[in-house]
């Protein structure tokens, strides 16, 4: 068993551990070790095309991580409100968003925004002279799409545990509907929300499948290493995986703190 | 003189579904008194207690506090506070911010050094100063339980709803939280409404109390006039123990506290001129400090209970399981009392 076990995650991490290790190479080809430097380092972040595919990428993050943990929080807390066959609706809409693989959110949001352009385009062209196309909206807009269910159930899940009293106390101690979702509701779902934005963040500025259908000419990090890559492997590369490799496990280890944290004043306040 | 009521209801009735909470209620609290709705679960005084806190509308009647229509009027205009059952203290803020929320949804918003005051005021009340910074999650029961009434009392309600707020402390902790209760009430001058199940709560500290029972109001009264005059058998059987025989007619009861009932070994060693006396069998006896309580079984009465008190232990003696004893009672301790 513990044979299995360990065979398992060398498969698993092996791959990930030589592209780490390889980073820090300091001769020119990927899998011929020469001694250790930080060169390729310096290298991949003066290289323009790698930081304009790195800027492209914050953006489309931050942004579908705000967008995300906005509407996915409005999601949550209107979904409290609905009872019966339209939440259970809901409720597996929202599943299904998560659990459907990124190509067909690729290319089923591919194929809405081309539907979209080819209608609304011609009316544009002929109003204003304008048209609409793919770009860093489409992308961020398809990230959101997946993304905003993350948050959702992160925060639903916060909700069911908030203990409703704390609601009415408030509302007891004169704190108006508005007053008392700014002072105790919206600070008790914090921490959901903060993971979620995290969360949102990391799947969005990693992620290539959905980003390749819906990018148009736009070139994410992600899709300029897969680009590159077809040219053959070089530690330049590694060291922009190595670099997206810790900082997404590092947002991933703040969202769990954080989700643990306030998980654990939860139970020690009941 | 006639005193305004400071909540008054109006033929009030709740009905969540086919289910009646509260059917036809006019309960009127005083300015001032201590008053206590007891019952068991379900039977519409949690209900009551929401009604006036507005949380809950009722369905029809209406709810008015210090001669104001409360109908429609949510919970964060009216002029009461509640303690809740399990205090609903907010974890993200520390006692201090807890104690002085009520007081920073005013507007204009009072100075930090006005709010400074009052919350050590109110903490000193409670006997909880110097507890500003902590969180309510690093307190104990009772400290919590003292966190949430200064969190109510600081707004000086016209009145401060309780809700079975001492079920969840433990023996020893909340005979000191009624003993406190009490004093708070009586030096503020604010009117309490406490809703419970438990009727010692009830009797010992209440001024009157309103015995509830699906959904309407059996009876309110002083606790003495409920123990001494219930008005049926449901409230003799809910307040205090009580003996039910069968009573001269239908639909009544004979109804003789335990406590009231003479017991001896022979009718001759009774004390004299009781009104009954009967041949029992000793059933059961359990030792309960200051009394006796024997469980007694006579051929035609049944079994009842029968309470001896130490200090007269060495006339009326002790009995055995399976002895023979005679028990007794005065006239005025029997009350014929109808059935519900």
């Amino acid at each position: 068993m513990r044979i299995y076990a360990t065979l398992v995650y060398l498969f698993l991490y092996f791959p990930i551990a030589l592209i780490v290790g390889f980073s820090f190479n300091a001769g020119k080809y990927a899998m011929d070790w020469q001694g250790f430097s930080l060169a390729w380092y310096s290298k991949a972040f003066s290289n323009p095309l790698i930081l304009q595919a790195l800027i492209t990428s914050l953006i489309i993050a931050g942004m579908t991580a705000l967008l995300s943990a906005i509407i996915g929080t409005m999601t949550a807390l209107g979904l409290e409100r609905v009872t019966g066959r339209t939440r259970t609706i809901f409720d597996a809409l929202i599943y299904i968003s998560i659990m459907v693989p990124g190509i067909v959110i690729g290319i089923s949001t591919l194929i809405a925004f081309v539907t979209l352009f080819n209608m609304v385009n011609p009316l544009l062209l002929s109003l204003w002279n304008i048209k609409i196309e793919m770009g860093i909206w489409t992308v961020i807009a398809a990230h959101v799409l997946f993304n905003l269910a993350v948050v959702c159930l992160l925060v639903r899940a916060r909700l069911t545990g908030m203990d409703r009293s704390l609601v009415e106390a408030s509302e007891d101690l004169y704190a108006t509907p508005m007053g008392t979702f700014r002072q105790v509701v919206l600070p008790l779902l914090m921490p959901s929300i903060l993971a979620g934005f995290l969360l949102s963040f990391t799947f969005s500025f990693e992620d290539f499948i959905i980003t390749f259908f819906v990018a148009g000419p736009n070139v994410t990090l992600p899709i300029y290493v897969f680009s590159s890559i077809r040219r053959g492997v070089t530690p330049e590369i590694n060291a922009v995986g190595t670099v997206v490799l810790l900082s997404s496990l590092l947002l991933l280890v703040i969202a769990q703190v954080i989700l643990q944290r306030s998980e654990k004043i939860a139970v020690a306040k009941s | 003189m006639f005193e305004q009521p400071v909540i008054a209801f109006e033929n009030v009735t709740k009905t969540f579904g086919n289910v009646h909470a509260v059917v036809d209620n006019n309960l009127a609290v005083k300015a001032g008194e201590f008053l206590s709705i007891l019952g068991p679960s379900g039977c519409g005084k949690t209900t009551s207690l929401r009604m006036m806190a507005g949380f809950e509308q009722p369905s029809s009647g209406a709810v008015s506090i210090q001669g104001q229509n409360m109908t429609g009027v949510p919970a964060f205009l009216r002029p009461v506070n509640m303690v809740f059952q399990h205090y609903a203290l907010f974890p993200h803020l520390n006692v201090a911010d807890n104690v002085s929320y009520g007081l920073r949804q005013r507007r204009p918003k009072p100075a930090d050094a006005e709010l400074a005051k009052s919350v050590a005021d109110a903490l000193e009340m409670v006997r909880l100063s110097g507890y500003e910074k902590r969180r309510s999650y690093e307190l104990s029961g009772g400290q919590q339980q003292r966190v949430a009434l200064a969190r109510a009392l600081i707004n000086r309600p016209a009145v401060l709803l309780l809700d079975e707020p001492l079920a969840a402390l433990d023996r020893k902790l909340r005979r000191e939280m009624q003993i406190e209760l009490q004093n708070l009430q009586r030096n503020l001058g604010i009117t309490f409404l406490l809703v419970t199940h438990d009727q010692e709560e009830a009797l010992s500290m209440s001024d009157r109390v309103c015995v509830m029972r699906e959904g309407r109001i059996v009876q309110i009264g002083s606790p003495r006039e409920l123990y001494d005059k219930p008005i049926n058998s449901y409230v003799a059987g809910f307040v205090g123990k009580a003996n039910f025989f069968v009573g001269p007619k239908a639909d009544t009861v004979l109804c003789v506290r335990p406590e009231l009932l003479e017991i001896s070994a022979t009718r001759k060693t009774l004390p004299q001129g009781l009104a009954d006396a009967f041949d029992v069998t000793v059933l059961n006896r359990i030792f309960l400090g200051e009394h006796t309580e024997y469980l007694v079984r006579h051929e035609s009465l049944g079994d009842f209970t029968v309470l001896s008190p130490r200090k007269s232990e060495h006339a009326s003696g002790v009995f055995d399981i399976g002895d023979k004893a005679a028990v007794g009672w005065h006239k005025s301790a029997a009350q014929i009392l109808t059935t519900t």
